[in-house]
This record gives structure tokens, sequence and C-alpha cells, in this order.
């Protein structure tokens, strides 16, 4: 299989229905442009929804209010378990309460600097455009929203931005947006507007006439297969951080979906840009099933330390402030314990390789609250920070009001995705796209505080505004319910399923998950070099083959079987691996979470290289082990001029 | 830690269910409860056994998936999600009871799994305030006090896990429907549906087979999220008021 590596440039890719024009006026003249259908025919139209969390819960809720038939499928026993409820921090929005110099604009930059200069600039714009719409929808819907004594809503900021512009609900923002969407979506569910199929996984996409007109999806509880037709199908199955097995995502997010969309034709765009969050609990041994974030607002008032000297392990009391090493505050001294999230995580990471890392095994750095609790007082620190540090003494057993946190940087969000146009379909015409599962809004690296707003935008606002067009100009022709294609497809997904059961090996489907997470974490995480990249696409077929040997899968398909669920996805990121090591071994520039060892500045920095990579590479699917085609979609910067980032 | 475990074991919604005796060894006092069962799953799988289905997902105490009544108690002895129950608060040598949720609203689906859709056809009934994409006005348009805020908010917190329902002796969902009556009842938005939300949740809920409910207090009690008693009686304010 080496020969993987030898990707095909293909023809460039481009976003062909942004409008042209002034920036601030595309998302109208598209919404204008686009084709509406009379209200009267939207009923005999049917959009499949794959997938319940924001931007799913959202679109699948508002389509049914425009009147079309939706059909939702989501593998958890009820919608609102989605993941994204488990956001903690907020949800930003240019509404500008705070009259300190916000805007659309202002956003729109921030965006797209963050981002690191590898997102679109029409998409980002709207984005930011849309954020003021969603908090009035948000609040009309009931969410409690932190207030002031006043009644008006407050905001905070957050993650190196310098306006105050992020809305949250305590710790909770994640949850009480998702049961805002969720609220909506039962309402039409009990209005018989939407079919929710609950405990159902999608294991296929149906393609006839080179349009997506279907799933496949598996009822977990009776492991019946069937298949499920449609007009158009939207992805909303979020990112694809569990590949690395340890993740702050849910046991269950898996790529599963996205997947098999690629593999029946739908681009993959940026695989390797994945983010590292630098503040989440370590891991405490081998049993450690995933990772649990500690709000990134804890940088505020914590310091980041570890020992001046390798080997050093005395409690951290007993060693003496001259051998301690605040190695942010001493590295960037501008801008200290708040560096972006990728600086911050390979620090961390750095420091740990030199052996200075504390905790079991050495992966860890301690952030101290000693000094904030002297500045500011007990209580102070307790009002602002109790509930997290409850949370990490839950966990830990340990008192961080005594002795100081240990954290360590974990997978956190995935900006690569489904390659989508302005539209948010993907290459397959009728195959949309939404929230973490496309690449479109965050570039390189996402902002904190910006997945719930591309969430719900495009699920509240983009999709049923693009997605009418589309069902506008397509002709209505039903697919016949026995059509070969659908039998083909099915057969494709049983074959599979038997195939795993059938093996019988020696192995467990997470021995497997985690061998290949560890692999990953090694040489497609926080550093990725040359080297280390071929090693892990050397390693990842022969794990492919030995997965297909050894795998053991207790039970039949024809009952709730987890073992079964886990293997089957397990196949797709066994795939999904390859490309992300592709991705990343073919851009050897580093920008934002991707970071190439090779590409630094002379100080060590991240080094980006325009002239090269200014574009997004769309991976077109050609087998499995096959070298793949690269498509570009060449950035154009026409409002925000490119520039190196310096903390320093 | 060396453990003895006895875990109710299901095939099946109409299939007869036991107790089965397990011993788990080298359990470390970090492990989660849960990864102490994918531990013992691990066993089961190399020898031959069916694992122990479980529901579970974002294991850090949010998205209410996971749940099951350890030693007679919902969530077991802390107050806190079953994925976020540390083995540190169990003994080497102990024996831990593992059973389902068990409400007559609640049927096993398998081993500790059980079906809980009776909850979304109780928010679907009512738990909703009708705002259709698009028509939301500016949001500072309506002011809302901090305290209705901090009130709603204190219930929104649910996480529909259902520790409320195995835990009251008449499997009763008032907590649970509580919940989310006071949090859109507290704010202004939901006053113009304030009557008939509180009727039709009510409604829902007696219908799917919940009991009723006789104040006795275990429900917030095991609630992981501390939602208080004192929610019901709002929500029996709310539905006398209309009567």
């Amino acid at each position: 299989m080496s020969n993987y590596l030898d990707y095909r440039l293909g023809a460039d890719l481009a976003d062909t229905r942004a409008p042209a024009g002034p920036i601030e006026g595309r998302w109208d003249q598209r919404r204008f442009d686009a084709k509406l259908v009379n209200p009267a025919n939207r009923r005999g139209r049917t959009v499949i929804v794959v997938g319940t969390g924001l931007a799913g819960g959202a679109a699948g809720a508002t389509l049914a209010e425009q009147g079309y038939h939706v059909v939702q499928f989501c593998f958890q026993d009820s919608p609102r378990r989605a993941h994204s409820i488990a956001a903690q921090g907020g949800i930003n929005a240019a509404k500008n309460y705070r009259n300190d110099g916000d805007s659309v604009r202002r956003l729109f930059y921030d965006t797209v600097k963050g981002g690191d200069f590898r997102s679109r600039e029409s998409n980002v714009h709207r984005l930011a455009q849309i954020s003021v719409e969603i908090i009035d929808q948000c609040v009309a819907q009931g969410v409690p929203f932190a207030r002031e004594y006043g009644g008006l809503l407050d905001t905070r900021s957050f993650g190196g931005v310098q306006v105050s512009r992020t809305f949250y609900a305590r710790g909770q923002t994640g949850q009480q947006l998702l049961l805002g969407a969720y609220q909506a979506l039962s309402r039409q569910i009990a209005a018989g507007s939407v079919q929710m199929h609950a405990r159902t996984e999608m294991l296929d996409l149906v393609v006839i006439d080179g349009r997506a007109r279907g799933i496949v999806a598996r009822d977990l509880v009776t492991g019946r297969i069937s298949t499920h037709l449609a007009d158009a199908v939207v992805l909303a199955t979020g990112g694809y951080g569990n590949v690395f097995y340890l993740s702050t995502n849910a046991k269950n997010s898996n790529t599963t979906a996205i997947w098999r969309a690629h593999r029946r034709g739908a681009y993959f765009a940026n695989p390797c840009f994945t983010q590292i969050h630098p503040t989440c609990i370590p891991r405490s041994g081998d049993h450690q099933s995933k990772l649990t974030l500690m709000s990134e607002s804890l940088r505020n008032d914590g310091r980041i330390w570890v020992p001046s000297a390798p080997g050093d392990t005395r409690p951290p009391a007993e060693i003496p402030e001259a051998e301690r090493d605040y190695y942010l505050e001493r590295t960037y001294p501008a801008f200290g314990n708040l560096v972006p999230r990728d600086i911050a995580s390979r620090a961390a990471k750095t420091v740990c390789d030199e052996g200075r890392g504390v905790g079991p095994g050495g992966q860890g750095v301690y952030l101290d609250f000693a000094d904030a609790i002297q500045r500011l007082g007990r209580a102070a620190v307790e009002a602002k920070y109790g509930n997290l540090f409850e949370m990490y003494q839950r966990i830990t057993a340990e008192d961080p009001y005594r002795v100081p946190m240990r954290i360590y940087p974990a997978i956190h969000y995935t900006m690569g995705g489904l390659w989508v146009d302005y539209d948010l379909q993907t290459t397959l015409p009728g195959l949309f796209a939404i929230g973490e599962a496309n690449f479109s809004d965050h570039g390189a690296n996402r902002l904190g505080a910006s997945a719930l707003m591309q969430g719900l935008a495009d699920g509240y606002f983009v999709l049923p505004a693009t997605l009418n067009d589309y069902l506008a100009r397509l002709p209505t022709a039903p697919v016949p319910a026995d059509h070969p294609e659908i039998a083909r497809v099915e057969g494709e997904v049983t074959d599979r399923l038997a195939r795993l059961l059938a093996v019988d090996g020696d192995r467990t489907p997470d021995s497997f998950h985690r061998e290949l997470g560890e692999l990953l974490w090694d040489h497609c995480g926080m550093a990725r070099s040359d080297a280390g990249l071929r090693k892990a696409l050397a390693r990842i077929p022969e794990l492919r083959a030995e997965f297909w040997q050894r795998i053991r899968v207790p039970g039949t398909g024809e009952e709730l079987n987890q073992s079964l669920e886990k293997a089957n996805r397990l196949v797709d990121h066994l795939e999904l691996a390859e490309l992300m090591c592709l991705d990343a071994l073919h851009r050897t520039e580093s920008c934002g979470g991707h970071f190439r060892t090779e590409s630094r500045t002379p100080d060590g920095e991240a080094a980006r290289r325009d002239e090269e990579f200014s574009y997004a590479a769309a991976w077109e699917f050609t087998g499995p082990g096959s070298a793949p085609v690269l498509h570009r979609e060449q950035l154009v910067f026409d409002h925000v001029h490119p520039t190196q980032r310096s903390y320093a | 830690m060396n453990l003895t475990l006895r875990i109710w074991r299901q095939t099946g919604p109409d299939a007869p269910g036991a107790l089965t005796r397990y011993q788990v060894s080298g359990i470390s006092p970090e492990m989660s409860f849960l990864e102490m069962l994918d531990t013992l799953n691990e066993e089961l799988i190399l020898t031959g056994e069916q694992p122990i289905a479980f529901d579970h997902d974002c294991r850090e105490g949010i998205c209410g998936a996971c749940g099951m009544v350890i030693n007679g108690q919902a969530h077991g002895p802390e107050r806190t999600t079953t994925c976020q129950l540390h083995m540190r608060h169990f003994r080497d040598g102990d024996t831990i009871d593992v059973e389902p949720w068990r409400a007559a609203a609640f049927p096993v689906v398998k081993d500790l799994v059980v079906d809980r859709s009776a909850f979304d056809r109780i928010i679907g009934s009512g738990g909703y305030i009708t705002a259709p994409t698009g028509s939301a006005p500016e949001a500072h348009a309506t002011p809302v006090p901090k305290e209705a805020a901090d009130l709603a908010f204190e219930h929104a917190e649910c996480i529909g896990c259902g520790a409320c329902v195995a835990a009251c002796p008449n499997g009763s969902a008032m907590l649970f429907t509580a919940a989310k009556v006071v949090h859109l009842n507290a704010l202004p938005q939901g006053a113009p549906e304030r009557a008939t939300r509180t009727r039709s949740m009510v409604a829902t809920m007696d219908a799917e087979g919940f009991g009723g409910c006789t104040n006795t207090g275990e429900c917030a009690t095991a609630c992981p999220k501390g939602i208080p008693l004192s929610g019901i009686s709002l929500l029996n304010r709310d539905f006398l008021r209309r009567a």
C-alpha cells in the first residue's frame, strides 16, 4: 500500500455559490437569488437530517417549520444527548452590547485571523453577520443566558480577543443552547412534521444518478438495516476527534457518516486540522476512557509551571520558587499564560518531552492558583471558578485550593470535515454538511466560543435558505423503492457487519482503537514531522490488516450490540487516520493547529507558508488504501491581510 | 481493588432477567464506575461472553445518557452521575449490586439500558416556547429580572437522566416535568403558553405510565444536578392556577 502516498493533483476546486460584490451584501444577494419552493409543495419534499446537535437540531426544527417533511436520525437514545451539550464556555455574537468597539467586521476579522488565514472569507463574514440573530433566536426560545441585575444579557471576553462578546449560561452554554434546539425539534416531532429515529445510526449514503437520495441506517436496538429515501440529505454528525481514542468528545461520536459520504464521492477537506485544547485533566492510567476539559478561563488567574530540573518528583509545595519554571511567562512575556490554545499546548508537550512533566507518567503541567488566592482571597477565586474546582476535585481527589491543578492538552475539535461550498453543499449534489461535520469557517484553528455560533448559524439560518434553492431546482422524481442501487448499498452494509462478526479473533475493538489513537497522538498530534508521519502511514495499513484478522465481536447483528457498533465505527476511523496523516504530510507548513517541526521561524515558532499553501486541501476518495486525488481551493484574502502571528 | 459485582442481565424487553455475579480485580481507585465496567467488558469479550450493555456518552456528567442503580441508589453513593462516580468511593472486597432504572414507564431494553423516550414525549407536549426561526425580536427587547433568569436556569440544568424516576417509590416524573415547566414559566417569553404547557405536560406524564407524586422527595435527593424539590410546588401552583 506504499503507493498511497503518491497522491495525484486534480483540478482546482472553486466555490461558485458565493455571489461577487461587496462582502457585506453577499448573503443578502445569495438569499435573493435563491429559488423558493412554493409552501404548498414543501410537504411533498422530504429531507433527511442525520444528527441532532446544535446544527442538526436547529436545521430539523427550522426545515419542519418551513413545511418540509423531515426524517431525522440520532444514535443516542434521545435527540437531547448530542455532544454539543458538553460545550462549556459560551457563544460569540457581534452585538456590541458593551459598546467596546465590537462589530460584525471585527468578529469576521478575528475569526479569519484566529483561523490562521486558512478559511474562506465569504463564509466567515456571513457567520459574523448571522451571529447577532442567533442570540435573538435563542432568547426567544427561553435559553437562560446569564443576565445582569438590570435584566439585560451579560457577556464576557474569551480566548484572546479584545472585546466582550461571549454570551454564556454559567459553564453550561452548550447544554442550554442544545436544549433550546431540542425543544423546538420536539415541537415538530409532536406535530408530526419531523419523523424522529433515535437509536438509529447512518451506515451509508445512497447516491442515485449522481445525487444523494437517501441513507442506509441500522436500528441499534433490533439491528434491522433499512433504507430511507429523500430529496436531499443533510449530515450534521459532528467531528472526528474520536479517531484519537482519547479526546474530549463523547464516547460514541464517530466519523462513519461523513466518511461513508466521502467514500461515495464527497471530498474531505483539511483532515489534518485538529484542535488540541491545552487545559484538560491528564490521564490517570491505562484504563482512561476519555478526557475532560477544564474551561480555558482558568488561565486568566492560574499560573502554569513545571520543575526547572528534569526528573524532579518532589511534591509541588516542596519545590522552591527558584526551582520552578513558569515557562509560558518566560517565553511569551507579552501574553504569558494567555497565549492561544495551540501555542500553550505545544509548550506543555515540549516541557514534558524534556522530562519535566508532573504527575503519573510525567504527562502534565501545574496550573497553580496559589498567587491568585493570595491576591484575591479564596472567596473571590471560589466565586469565579468554584464549579470547575469542584469538578477537578471529583475526578482527581485533589483539592486545587491547596495543591496546584495538573493539566495536559487533549484533542478537542476538528476544523477539517467535508468540503462544502457557500451553500454548505458538498461536492456531491444533494448532500449538505453542517456544523463540525463540514470544514467551512474555522480555517486551521477555531477560536473559543465559535463552535456553538457556527453550529447554530448553519442549522437555523444558512442551510434552510440554501436548501430551498436546491430543492426548488430539483426535478420531482421519487426514487422507486426497488431501485437496484438500494439493494446494492444495503448489501454492502450487511456484508461488512457480517464480516466483523465472522472474524472471531482475539482482540477487542477498544484495544485496536487505543493503539490507533496512540499512533496518531504520537505522529499526527501536537507536532508533526515528515519522519513521524511516514512511520504512521506505514503502520496504519498494517493495523487495518491486523484488525480484519484479529477483531472479536461477540453476539449477533440482530440485537443491541455495542461491540459491533464500536468495531464498525473503527473501520472508518482506520481509513480516515490514513488520510489525516497524508494531509499532514503534504502540508509542509505550520499553520494553526497543524505544526510541522520542519517549518519554524528562527525563534522556533510556527511558520506559515502562504505562497505554497494558501488553499484548502479537498481530497477525493479513489478506493481503500489507494492514493487519493488532491483538489485545491485557492483562498483569496481581499479583506483581511494575512500576517504572521506573534505572541512573544 | 478486588470487587464482586452482581449485575442485572436481561437479553431483551420481554426476556426474564437476573443478577449475575462477576469478579473483577486490579481496579484502580482513579477509575470511574463506567471505566470499571469497561474493564469487566473487555474481559467478557475475550472469554466469549456478551459484554454488559449500558448507555453512556459524554462521560463528563452532562449528556444524561448514563444511569444505573448502584447498591440500591440511583447513580450510587455520591450525588453525581454514574460516569462521574469514581471507584475511590468503594472499598477493596466490596460486593456491588448494579441494576437498571426500575420504573413502569422505562422498560428495560437490554441489561442496564432502558427506554426513556417517554421523557421526550413529555417535552414534545409543551416543553418548549413557540418561536419559529426568524421570528425573534431583538434579544434586549424584553429584559428578564435576574431572579427570574436564575430560577429558570436552576431548573433548566436538568439532564434528563431519569434518576428522579428511578429513585421515586412511585416511579413518578414530577421532578423532571417540573424542571422544564418552571424553567419556561419563569421567563416572560414563556408566559403566553404557561397554562397550556403545564396542563399538557402533566397529562402526557400521566398517560406515559409514570406514578403519582406523594412528596417523598427521593427524587431531589437523587438528582445529580440538584434540581430543587420546590420546583414541584411551583408546578402544582401553575397547574391549579389554570384550573
